[in-house]
């Protein structure tokens, strides 16, 4: 079998293979260095390790993955039902306003949440005269799950949600047919079906908590992330930060592991009929559910938004200069948009072998491509600046290093989109050019690239989107001065500069809302 | 006889552990169509892609007009053949109108426009050429189709289940308009289907095709009267077989003596329900077990008293009431009986 497949890679074009090697091969590249750094450390990098602040640093990090996931997970599941399966009154402005949470980076969250509830926050102020001295702490441990939960668990909610609306109703009226309480189908025979989506949005989550560096620093939180930062900047102790970075990796590698174990074996069909059953009434019960999306909505939307709204008015009260802002934001599009035209360009050679040329060799491959999706940013930009301050002195500290870095971390996004719309491309259409005479590049460039053409925009779009709220990779990477709407919030919020950070705050917010909204209308679509 | 236009010997294509194609042979000469019969899963659809070089062959030769396209030292390049395709799902460049799909493989330069308006007219679309595929019906979608594989001129075309497509009461008439054009043209023509009464209607040759191996090819009614191989006779249409032995000039069956010339010895009737005569008072006594009737005709299930069962096609009619019997009436073909 091998042999075959072998056989069949090389029998893809010369060019393609060649240009996926190459481009695999660049996204290993960090990982790959980081490796070998820490190995040839030896000695004082296992002493990294096996210090007792480390496994400290281990233990905090992971046990705040898992509670945020825990917490998302109780939190998604309830409202993604209520929303679907209910007569909840105002259904579908509860379904967008939920979704509308990730639209916050969880940098900006904790901005908000920082500069409202810390002691002399905003709403201190508010309450010092009635007499309330004291706020619940938010810096440490709670502040840290509180935002994180907060602004990660739609991407639980999500999956959930369409899972939902695609089960077969047949299952629960069969179970209620021999007879089981709606209770007992719920837990029997509902929620089984579930379980794939809620461990895909749970991966999501736990990654996203592991690799979480603004939030976790903003809020003082010494999670991994934040260690490793310190022992960079402070410390510059890179043995130690390399260290760190790979125990960084291991986790997320547990956590997709995990994910992977809890799949399971059944597959979950449906006979063709989808959500048509009468919505569960909540009667009475409908108060405490309104008053619990409200809280929801309120906590994790209405609060942050008001908050930089609050500090927009202060700071132009103040009247504080724009200027830098509209400077941050131009840096941060021109970046954006290098970064998302070469992760699309990087994307199609792969998408062509994986799609096109599946065997063994091209599934690896495309594995390769995907490490950037359980690479945390810190991770990739420390890899990077330790590599070129190494060996490529020449680009430390310049644009095309930052914009590699990106690529790195957010291809997987750019490849989700074009292979969605490479699958979609007819193979027999780019055969039927080759019949009619054309030579494969021709046919590659006038029959698929222009069948592909929506899927091409959409990862780029989506890339640019992502790569304009990323900080960790911008703050370790980007030239001297070359500040971007990240970087100033974080600055800004680190340094209690709160009214600074609100204008490039709210831009990053209605810049993220965009893909939330073209999620949630094509949700609408397809119900 | 001509040397053949398309010459295909012994090729032979594996996927991973399964041989799809089995050192298929086959020859078509210019002018000819012939129709790929066989069931899905044979190989016949593979077999075309070797022939259009899509898929690489692990054995064996193509040629087309004497020249080697394919064998395991040469491999011309799909746009290279000159044997145009007309794909099952019609294959049409969903960004691109009907003129430009039409154009696509028409050399730069040159009067483009007044050959796709002659192709247009050809096809019976001409004025059509500014819509896109999908404003098209399926039987608009397949002449668009047709019009583009003829545009540069193929020396030979291939068509791969060309009318699975379209609604049951369009395909027949959609067959007649494509076997026409590619008549009026002198066009040599392949093409696959898994429907017999396509590939009988349609083609003036038929080779059947079973598990990677070509096992007839004739006329087709030659093709469905006298089939070489058993599995030939059970895959084109009904057929019954009875056990009988042979005596070299007649053989000896429970439905009584048959007049052919075989080989003494065990032997297997192949008798089609239509060469079955059903009638009061004939042959061997039988029992009705089911009927199915279909307007036209019907099929009656009898059986012998030894309990075998047999297929009959009659005319509808009153008279299967009462003692009825059942005899041969057509001119069966004998194979040797499988050895057990």
């Amino acid at each position: 079998m091998a042999v075959i497949s072998g056989a069949r890679l090389a029998r893809a074009p010369l060019l393609t293979g060649a240009l996926a090697t190459l481009i695999a091969a660049a996204m290993l590249l960090p990982l790959a260095y980081l490796v070998i750094r820490v190995w040839g450390a030896g000695q004082e990098a296992w002493d990294v390790i096996s210090d007792s602040r480390t496994i400290e640093t281990l233990v905090r990090t992971a046990w705040l993955a898992l509670t945020v996931t825990v917490a998302s997970v109780a939190l998604a599941v309830p409202l993604a039902w209520l929303t679907v399966r209910t007569d909840l009154p105002f259904r579908s402005a509860w379904s967008v306003l939920l979704v509308l949470p990730l639209a916050i980076p969880s940098y900006v969250g904790a901005f908000a949440f920082v500069s409202a509830l810390a002691p002399q926050g905003l709403i201190q102020d508010v309450l010092e005269p009635l007499g309330v001295d004291e706020l619940p702490g938010i810096y440490g441990f709670r502040g840290a799950w509180l935002v994180l939960t907060l602004f990660t668990f739609p991407y639980v909610l999500l999956p959930v949600r369409a899972t939902l609306r695609g089960i077969d109703p047949s299952f629960a009226e069969a179970s209620r047919s021999l007879g089981k309480s709606a209770w007992s189908t719920f837990f029997r025979v509902t929620l089984p079906q579930l379980r794939p989506a809620i461990a895909a949005g749970a991966l999501l989550v736990a990654l996203y908590t592991l690799s979480d560096f603004g939030a976790v620093s903003i809020l003082r939180f010494d999670s991994l992330t934040r260690v490793i930062y310190i022992q960079y900047t402070s410390a510059f102790d890179r043995t130690s930060a390399a260290a760190l970075s790979l125990l960084l990796v291991a986790l997320a590698m547990v956590v997709v592991v995990i994910e992977g174990a809890t799949r399971g074996r059944a597959r979950y069909y449906g006979s063709g009929r989808r959500g048509e059953a009468p919505p569960v009434a909540l009667g009475k019960w409908r108060w405490p559910a309104l008053a619990f999306c409200f809280a929801v909505v309120a906590i994790a939307l209405a609060l942050p938004l008001s908050v930089i709204g609050y500090w927009l008015v202060r700071g132009f009260e103040a009247g504080l200069s724009w200027d830098h802002v509209r400077e941050a934001a131009v840096n941060s599009a021109y970046a954006s948009s290098l970064a998302a035209v070469a992760a699309v360009l990087a994307a199609l050679p792969v998408t062509v072998l994986v799609v096109r040329h599946r065997s063994v060799g091209s599934s690896l491959l495309e594995k390769a491509t995907y490490t950037g999706f359980a690479l945390p940013g810190i991770v990739i930009a420390l890899a990077l600046v330790f590599f070129a301050s190494n060996y490529a002195t020449v680009l430390y500290q310049t644009l095309a290093l930052l914009v590699f870095a990106y690529v790195v971390r957010f291809l997987p996004e750019a490849l989700g989109a074009t292979r969605s719309a490479l699958v979609q491309v007819n193979p027999s259409t780019e055969e039927a050019a080759r019949n009619l005479g054309k030579r494969p590049w021709e046919v590659f460039s006038r029959i698929t690239v222009p069948q592909m053409l929506p899927g091409i925009s959409a990862g780029w779009i989506l890339v640019f989107l992502t790569v304009m709220k990323e900080l960790p990779v911008t703050l370790l990477l980007a030239p001297t001065d070359f500040r971007t709407l990240a970087t100033e919030v974080w600055s800004a919020s680190s340094n209690a500069f709160f009214a600074q950070a609100a204008l490039p705050a709210l831009i990053l917010v209605a810049i993220s809302a965009i893909p939330m909204f073209v999620t949630v209308l094509r949700e609408r679509e397809a119900a | 006889m001509n040397a053949p236009l398309l010459n295909v010997q012994g090729a032979t294509k594996r996927f991973g552990k399964a041989l799809a194609v089995d050192g298929a042979d086959l020859q078509i000469e210019r002018g000819r169509k012939l129709a790929l019969l066989g069931p899905s899963g044979c190989g016949k659809t593979t077999l075309l892609r070797l022939i259009a070089g899509f898929e690489y062959l692990d054995d064996g030769r193509i040629e087309l007009d004497g020249k080697v396209l394919s064998d395991r030292s040469t491999f011309v390049a799909p746009e290279k053949r000159r044997i145009g395709m007309l794909f099952q799902d019609y294959a049409l460049f969903p960004h691109l109108n009907v003129s430009s799909n039409v154009a696509f493989g028409l050399a730069k330069g040159g009067d483009r426009k007044k050959r796709v308006d002659e192709l247009l007219d050809l096809v019976g679309l001409n004025g059509m050429g500014n819509r896109m595929p999908h404003e098209l019906s399926g039987g608009e979608q397949q002449r668009v189709a047709l019009a583009r594989t003829l545009a540069p001129e193929p020396i030979m075309m291939l068509l791969d289940e060309p009318f699975s497509n379209l609604d049951p009461h369009l395909r027949a008439r959609v067959r007649f308009e494509v076997r026409q054009i590619i008549d009026s043209l002198g066009m040599t023509a392949i093409f696959v289907t898994h429907d017999q009464e396509e590939a009988l209607s349609l083609a003036e040759d038929v080779a059947v095709m079973l598990s990677g191996r070509i096992l007839q090819v004739g006329h087709p009614e030659d093709v469905y009267v006298r089939p070489h191989d058993r599995r030939v006779a059970e895959f084109l249409g009904d057929a019954n077989f009875l056990p009988g032995t042979s005596h070299g000039s007649y053989i000896e069956t429970l439905l009584g003596r048959v007049e052919t010339t075989a080989p003494a010895g065990d032997v297997e009737l192949m008798v089609r329900p239509e060469d079955l005569r059903l009638a009061p008072g004939a042959g061997q006594p039988v029992q009705i077990v089911s009927r199915e009737y279909y307007g036209h005709d019907q099929m009656v299930t009898v059986r012998l008293g030894d309990g075998l069962e047999l297929r009959v096609r009659t005319v509808a009619g009153p008279s299967i009431d009462g003692e009825l019997g059942v005899e041969i009436a057509g001119r069966p073909i004998a194979y040797p009986r499988p050895t057990e």
